[in-house]
């Protein structure tokens, strides 16, 4: 109750103070003094302040289960374990808008007290385009999507979370999703900043290099956390559908991981800087429209929750303001500088660099228009489809070759001119990954020779890293070891899908199932009361062909409020093969339905993703060392 | 005749013009082959001709009508005007309840008669395919 109301005028104040600190910043930018004026800092001290005391409030609000606070009444209830309520507080549309802001705010906070060594107007246009986005939030959070509202007669109890979102990785994956979306609204006004200000230079490349990094490390961890999630959680044992609603945090991050390639030609040679100020404006118009499309109710997706089409119009009118303003400004302003000589041989690690760019281009262009075609659809022919995985397949997987290849070979070039060295090595690891795949494939009833091309190129990537890792001075280990993560991924996800088995059928207790020489005992269940649900557990015993057998214990949970019926498969991991299990309630009879899964290296797709962050993260490492 | 350098820029342009081209062809391309349609049993009821493509359908499992042995789940979906036959063996995904929204994935035997090859699950136990809230709204 109290809680809610020092919740809401903290915000309405953050908003007034937003409105100060904006004056403040103006005067401050026409002022001739280097430094940047004390009080700014102060002010943008006291937003973060008071975003995080209405965030903290909204957070005791739910703790204390307050039912006259709308948000907590729709989202909380008070048998939920207390860490579900913490998490509950992001796990529901309001609240994570606030947590946006939140996020917003601290950004530019950071921003502004870590670039002390940058010219003074470059600093306040940046922070001026960010107030001009954290703005755009209060308004949206006020006017649509309150999340302290207030309820009269108040509930004696609330509508309790979505069950399937009370779970560890879906308490961290938002935070992790929206830091890296955040990130780029960092990058897109520091590069609006430094357009007008004509100060897109080696010195700008190197500073805003950390912010991509920082944005792209979190992008990439919230996206894994969000797939390991679905794969455990929703039951049907992949990891990436290529639904909507993962296709449009894919889509920031393709952007954001050529803008991490191409800012690398800028920070050294100051090319390609149209380019770059283009895919930073890219990169957060893209998160903007992920938020709108999930939010707005557009996307026929199967993670659709319920939602609201008025804020998808807000959403939508902001986004074009922002779209129309940056390309105002970058036509107005931006000058191709013409003294630096962009001259560089067709081979050479520029090129090459170019060539990741396309590839991301490439593969966007096919996420993009594979998520959004369904949508133009519906709106000129009322025609309601939806694009499967196969369509994404056909198109990205021939790419990856020639991808795979590049991503081997460029890091050895050399700047401006290069020659291919150790040819003989290269060569002898070409042949090797061709006859190793031949072999592996052989043994296996896969006779495609697509696959052997594709996993031989990923086996030449993943034996040069290899190599570079061992042999080489650490001068560019960031690098190697995000690539070698890279062809880590692609070699597990290929074998997965190769080898992956499945067998899915409606079983009663104590019938035996059999197949291939193995044999599923379905031994009895048992039923468990838990304080907000009641769960069967059901007893397997599986034996697979080598007689081992193993036993899998997979649940139904009953939640009281709301009343929904979730799945917790059971997963035996081990370093080369997950097995799964999970079963479902049909009708309330005796027959369960169940899904058992064999599906080797999945650990490692974690672990290569994590790998692959693990690289940005040594980037950054190595950024502060040189400091 | 012309440089060197123009020559080059004119390949690269063609190259590049090429591969654009290229690559929007063969999206929509494969666009056309793997897009699903999606259809309530009413618009199926009155399709003109059946074609041997997949479709979803999307609707309401009709109340007492799932029937399941060990090899298959059979239920009815409805949107309140018509309604049609599903046989399916696979996996069923939490949500799937009588009187709960439904979409599933397959081929169409007839215009009574859908064989499923998926289910598909929602995250939210309120959400309803967007047709049947219009025919629910129409009531």
């Amino acid at each position: 109750m109290l809680a809610s109301q020092i919740g809401y005028y903290s915000l309405i104040l953050g908003l007034l103070l937003t409105f100060l600190l904006c004056g403040v910043s103006i005067k401050d930018f026409n002022n001739s003094n280097k430094r940047v004026n004390q009080n700014i800092y102060t002010l943008l001290f006291l937003q973060l302040v008071l975003v995080v005391v209405s965030f903290l409030s909204l957070i005791l609000s739910f703790i204390k289960s307050d039912f006259s606070n709308e948000t907590v009444f729709n989202n909380s209830h008070t048998t939920k374990p207390l860490f579900y309520k913490i998490s509950g507080t992001w796990g529901n549309h309001e609240g994570s808008l606030l947590l946006w802001l939140l996020v917003l705010t601290l950004f530019i906070f950071l921003f502004l007290v870590k670039s002390r060594e940058q010219p003074k107007k470059y600093r306040i246009l940046t922070l001026l385009f960010q107030q001009l986005i954290i703005i755009g939030f209060f308004l949206f959070v006020l006017m649509t999507s309150n999340p302290f509202n207030y309820l009269f007669p108040v509930p004696t109890e609330g509508l309790g979370l979505n069950p399937i979102l009370q779970d560890p990785a879906l308490a961290v994956h938002p935070p992790l999703l929206y830091l890296g979306y955040v990130g780029s609204s960092i990058i897109f006004s520091a590069s609006l900043a430094a357009v007008t200000q004509n100060y897109i230079s080696k010195e700008w490349g190197q500073h805003i290099k950390i912010w991509i990094l920082i944005s792209w490390i979190f992008l990439t961890i919230g996206i894994m956390l969000g797939s390991i999630w679905a794969y455990y959680e929703l039951g049907w044992g992949g990891f990436w559908f290529w639904d909507p609603v993962e296709n449009v945090s894919l889509m920031p991050w393709l952007t954001l991981t050529a803008l991490l390639h191409s800012i690398l030609l800028l920070e050294r040679k100051t090319i390609l800087t149209s380019w770059v100020v283009i895919l930073s404006i890219a990169t957060f118009t893209l998160s903007m429209c992920g938020t709108f499309l999930v939010r707005s109710g557009i996307l026929n997706s199967v993670h659709t929750f319920a939602n609201d089409p008025a804020r998808g119009i807000f959403i939508l009118i902001f986004l074009f303001v922002l779209i129309f303003l940056s390309l105002v400004i970058f036509f107005l302003f931006h000058k191709e500088n013409n003294k630096v000589s962009n001259n560089f041989f067709w081979l050479s690690k520029e090129s090459s660099i170019l060539v990741n760019n396309w590839f991301m281009m490439y593969f966007l262009s096919v996420v993009l228009i594979g998520t959004i075609y369904p949508i133009f659809l519906d709106v000129i022919s009322e025609e309601k489809i939806s694009v499967g995985p196969p369509f994404y397949h056909k198109l990205i997987a021939p790419f990856l070759v020639p991808f795979l290849l590049f991503m081997a070979l460029g890091p050895q070039l050399k700047w401006i001119k290069s020659k291919i060295e150790n040819k003989i090595s290269l060569i002898l690891f070409f042949i090797i990954s061709v006859v190793l795949t031949f072999i592996i494939l052989k043994n296996l009833s896969t006779d495609l020779l697509f696959f052997t091309v594709l996993i031989s190129a990923a086996f030449f990537l993943f034996f040069t890293t290899l190599k570079e890792l061992f042999v080489k001075k650490f001068n560019n280990i960031s690098q190697l070891i995000a690539h070698f993560g890279f062809s880590l991924f692609l070699l597990a996800i290929l074998f997965n899908s190769i080898l992956s088995s499945e067998v899915i059928t409606n079983i009663k207790v104590g019938e035996k199932y059999n197949y291939n020489k193995s044999e599923i005992f379905f031994e009895k269940i048992k039923e468990k009361k838990e304080s907000n649900y009641n769960s069967i557990v059901g007893f397997f015993k599986i034996t697979d062909e080598n007689g081992k057998t193993i036993q899998l214990k997979p649940e139904v949970r009953i939640y009281n409020q709301p009343i929904i019926i979730t799945s917790e498969a059971d997963i035996k991991t081990t370093l080369l093969e997950d097995k799964f299990l999970v079963m479902n309630l049909v009708k309330g009879d005796e027959y369960f339905n169940i899904r058992y899964q064999v599906k080797p290296f999945m650990l490692w797709i974690w672990i290569s993703v994590l790998l692959i962050s693990f690289g940005g993260i040594m980037s950054l490492l190595k950024k502060k060392y040189e400091k | 005749m012309y440089g060197k350098k123009v020559k080059l820029r004119v390949l690269f342009l063609v190259v590049i013009l090429i591969s654009v081209i290229l690559s929007v062809f063969l999206i929509l391309q494969s666009l056309k082959d793997n897009v699903v349609y999606f259809k309530s049993p009413s618009e199926i009821k009155s399709l003109i001709e059946l074609n041997k493509k997949k479709i979803r359908v999307g609707g309401m499992v009709k109340v007492q009508s799932i029937i399941i042995n060990s090899n298959e789940i059979k239920f009815v979906i409805t949107d309140f005007k018509n309604e049609i036959n599903v046989n399916y063996s696979g996996a069923v995904p939490n949500l799937f309840a009588e009187g709960k929204g439904v979409v599933a994935e397959g081929f169409l035997k007839d215009r009574n008669y859908f064989l499923a090859t998926k289910i598909l699950a929602k995250h939210d136990e309120n959400y309803m395919p967007p047709e049947i809230k219009e025919a629910i709204g129409d009531k």
